[in-house]
């Protein structure tokens, strides 16, 4: 028996099964994408350093990071990071398409359905607990108060939680419902002649008794594609760069083409500290100490290479210094397993282990220079660690000491 | 035994395993955040995400909406030109609230160097593009449709 309860009336003529089905089968595909990437970046921090450290089972099988090809972190973050925001749109289009379902009544029928209700308090809270956190970590806002490493990536799993059995369980009904009209024909239906769908049961997603269209299915669908390719407009740039850049005007990485993170003032860099006075201490089996100067007579190596930022942002530069490979010789472990560089700054990225493979790579360096000039101190004057494909924050900067490992 | 199972269940085993095992993982990751102490925070932004869009985004941009299609009476195109550029603007808004209402302007300096000021007038100025972008739109076809005539 139902009970006539104050309902919220849902009257779109456009929602039904089959929106509902194209806009859910957008993000099957879009959002393992952006899954993946985002679990990349944790194996990406490398062992003992990723965030949050013990997670259990809950992580890709370790695997030493690569450092070729060069542009691997720029991609797969840039991917993360750019797809997330691209599907926002996309998101909220589909949380539109199914919100009678919020207010049905009773809202439990079974204990099954309970807890595949739990399972969407998982994926609706996770997904947009993960676009909040994201969208202000990318603008430094950390109103949220807790870590943004910790709760962004066990926020990720439950979210996969919520989007591993939703998936299972709507893939036979949304299939059946892209069956139930071509998307071909439909594009070719304008507002005039656009009606409901096929009534799809009392509580279901088509309205009762629908308002007049305002909109066809093909302009719903122009509409959260072209928010989608609006946001990519208005964000692509800070990855790509190139003119695009000019157009990432709300972010605060399309204001420079050479972005800085975290400046030598935040980091309470000493001007005292990296002048003349500055030495670097090479450790390993003949540890040396040596001078800017010293440096700056050994052989330099100059590489176009990416450094790219766990926010998505990323910029290409001629770097020029002493490859890292020449250190851990002079420091007498040639073939090193693992490096560990530690910084003047004594914040939370101040110190960093490479891997052996990192270090070995013919361009990874400690760079003196970019672009033929002397790094600014935002850039990490005296010197500073550049290891193509590493993410940025690993990319020491106003290095004072690096220690080389054998295996 | 199993149809039975099914009956006094809703669901199917293979769908039931499922969904416990869902919820079994989501709570094997929520183990990890036991004994941190900002887990209540999370915890509240996690559900208040979810409230929010559903008890005031969704409710907010809903009246917006019919307050709209009322305004225009039934005028579609207009309902549209007006409707489109609004949406842009607003999901501009929601992504980049925070550099457009300046939150978060020290940790932004720090890591970046820059303060927070351009923010609200670029968004201003993108949203003046979108609508004049669609009111030219609109144009061109109101023009285009009196040729016609």
């Amino acid at each position: 028996m139902r009970f006539a309860v104050p309902t919220v009336r849902f009257r779109s003529p456009l929602r039904g099964p089959w929106l509902t089905s194209v806009l859910g089968v957008t993000l099957l595909v879009a959002l393992p994408l952006v899954i993946v990437t985002g679990l990349l970046d944790y194996l990406a921090y490398g062992p003992g350093q990723s965030i949050p450290g013990d997670v259990g089972l809950l992580h890709l099988p370790a695997t030493d990071w690569p450092s070729r090809p060069s542009w691997l972190f720029q991609v797969t973050q840039g991917l993360h990071v750019g797809l997330g925001m691209v599907l926002v749109p996309v998101v909220l289009a589909k949380l539109w398409s199914v919100i009678p379902k919020l207010f049905v009544f009773p809202p439990i029928t079974s204990p099954a359905h309970a807890l595949e209700r739990g399972t969407l308090l998982l994926l609706v809270g996770g997904i947009l607990f993960e676009i909040v956190t994201g969208l202000m970590n990318i603008q430094y806002d950390y109103a949220f108060g807790f870590s943004f490493y910790t709760a962004h990536y066990i926020g990720a799993w439950v979210f996969i939680a919520g989007f591993v059995s939703h998936a299972v369980i709507k893939l036979p009904i949304a299939r059946k419902a892209l069956r139930s009209r071509s998307l071909r024909a439909e594009l070719r239906i304008p507002v005039s002649a656009t009606v409901q769908e096929e009534s799809d049961g009392p509580d279901g997603l088509v309205a009762p008794d629908p308002a007049p269209p305002t909109m066809s299915r093909r302009g719903a669908l122009a509409l959260v594609g072209g928010g989608a390719v609006f946001v990519a407009a208005i964000t692509a740039g800070q990855t790509i760069g190139g003119p695009l850049r000019d157009l990432a005007v709300l972010l605060p990485r399309g204001r420079s083409t050479f972005p800085v993170n975290r400046t030598a003032v935040a980091a309470a860099i000493q001007p005292a500290a990296t002048g003349t006075a500055w030495r670097l201490a090479l450790a390993g089996p003949t540890a040396r100490t040596l001078t800017r100067d010293d440096l700056a007579q050994l052989g330099q190596h100059t590489a176009r290479l990416p450094i790219a930022c766990v926010e998505g942002w990323s910029t290409v530069q001629d770097w020029t210094g002493v490859r890292l490979r020449d250190l851990a010789a002079l420091a007498g472990v040639p073939s090193p397993a693992s490096a560990f560089v530690e910084s003047l700054d004594d914040g939370p990225f101040g110190r960093a282990t490479l891997s052996g493979g990192q270090v070995l790579n013919p361009d990874a360096m400690l760079a003196l220079q970019v672009n033929g000039t002397e790094l600014s101190p935002d850039h990490g004057y005296p010197a500073r660690v550049i290891v193509p494909a590493l993410p940025g924050v690993h990319c020491t900067k106003w290095v004072r000491s690096i220690t080389f490992r054998a295996a | 035994m199993l149809s039975g199972l099914a009956r006094r269940t809703g669901a199917s085993p293979a769908q039931l395993t499922l969904l416990l095992a869902c919820l079994a993982l989501a709570a094997y990751a929520g183990f990890f955040l036991l004994g941190d102490p900002a887990l209540l925070r999370m915890l509240i932004w996690f559900a208040g995400a979810a409230l929010v869009h559903d008890l005031v985004l969704f409710p907010a941009y809903s009246a917006a909406d019919r307050a709209l299609v009322a305004a225009a009476r039934g005028h579609v195109p207009l309902i549209n030109h007006i409707r489109v550029p609004a949406l842009g603007a607003g999901l501009a808004l929601l992504m980049f609230w925070p550099g457009i209402v300046r939150q978060g302007g020290d940790t932004h300096l720090a890591a970046t160097g820059l303060d927070q000021a351009p923010y609200l007038a670029h968004w201003l100025g993108l949203t003046a593009v979108l609508f004049g972008l669609s009111a030219l739109v609109f144009l061109v076809r109101v023009a285009v449709a009196r040729l016609r005539r």
